[in-house]
């Protein structure tokens, strides 16, 4: 079956945000005042797997190899049919 | 002895690095390029600069997942001597070389200027032709090279005198004024846990000719080498 894990990688709370802090100085510029801003990098995976169960797995291994780095991400997984 | 540099494409230093090793220290010296692995053993490997693979991810992150990155563990498990410089250094955390991340610089723009370290460790293998306390001059550039650690590890590390060199001032002084990317502690050169592995934002191979404006990246080839001929 085909499944489609939605990612989201982000900094973890507390990390150190340079680009956040200067889109939030631009936006600033543009008269938009903000509390926070917060980035984040999204991969949208399709995979044929048996069950959304094992998607989520597939997923959270792809995280802990390559696509997320323990010292300064967190991520979800998000699985869609 | 003979040393490695390997290539990953979009590595762009590794050139700089062999001329450095062959030409400048009269050293026999490898370009070897990802996909052949390493074949044989080395004294040394050399992770050049650059940008494998455009930094698409994280810096380093991809070039880490390759092949031959199990040939360069198993080279450092062996005890010898692995030197990653730039982006070698954000693969060689990404690998586990060395603990930390090397990310966006705090002012997230391209940082290309001459810096000053101070040397923190002189016993190491890449480090005993300099003196302990000493100040040298070496050029930085990159986007990517503020070094994270988790809380409280970056002190520990300088107490295991497991750092090699941190951003200072002409005097010597680490201060907040004197760290280009806001790296922890200022530290910016680190040892792995055996100490046969060093890792460094700074680019010594671009500082190791009088020419060039400074050779104070020499002696830590200089050092490299001198470390093998005494094993």
């Amino acid at each position: 079956m085909s499944f489609t894990a939605n990612i989201t990688i982000s900094l973890k709370e507390g990390m150190l945000d340079p680009e956040a802090r200067a889109i939030q100085h631009a936006l600033s510029n543009l008269g938009f005042e903000t509390e926070t801003l917060t980035t984040a990098r999204v991969f949208s995976i399709t995979m044929d797997v048996p069950t959304e169960a094992d998607a989520r797995i597939r997923a959270g291994e792809m995280c802990e190899r390559l696509l997320a780095n323990p010292v300064i991400h967190s991520y979800e997984i998000e699985v869609l049919k | 002895m003979r040393f490695a540099v390997l290539q990953f494409g979009g590595s762009n230093c590794d050139h700089d690095a062999y001329h450095v090793v062959h030409d400048v220290c009269g050293v026999d010296c490898d370009l070897i390029w990802y996909k052949e692995g390493i074949g044989r053993e080395y004294d040394a490997v050399i992770i050049p600069g650059g940008f494998s693979y455009g930094d698409y991810l994280r810096a380093g992150a991809i070039a880490t997942r390759t092949p031959i990155m199990q040939d360069v563990l198993a080279h450092a498990g062996a005890g010898r001597l692995v030197l990653g410089i730039c982006n070698g250094a954000q693969i060689g955390a990404e690998s586990g070389l060395v603990p930390g991340v090397f990310t966006t610089n705090e002012y997230p723009k391209f940082i290309c200027e001459w810096v000053h370290l101070k040397v923190e460790n002189a016993t190491s293998p890449f480090t005993t032709k300099y003196r302990k306390g000493e100040v040298i001059r070496i050029p930085i550039a990159h986007k990517e090279g503020r070094y994270v650690v988790p809380p409280g590890v970056g002190r520990q590390l300088l107490d295991e005198g497991r750092v090699a060199f941190r951003f200072c001032n002409e005097a010597g002084e680490c201060t907040p004024a004197s760290n280009p990317n806001g790296s922890e502690l200022n530290i910016t050169g680190v040892l792995g846990e055996d100490g046969n592995v060093l890792v460094m934002m700074p680019h010594p191979e671009r500082a190791a000719e009088g020419i060039l404006g400074s050779d104070d990246g020499r002696r830590l080839f200089e050092s490299m080498i001198a470390h093998i001929e005494n094993q």
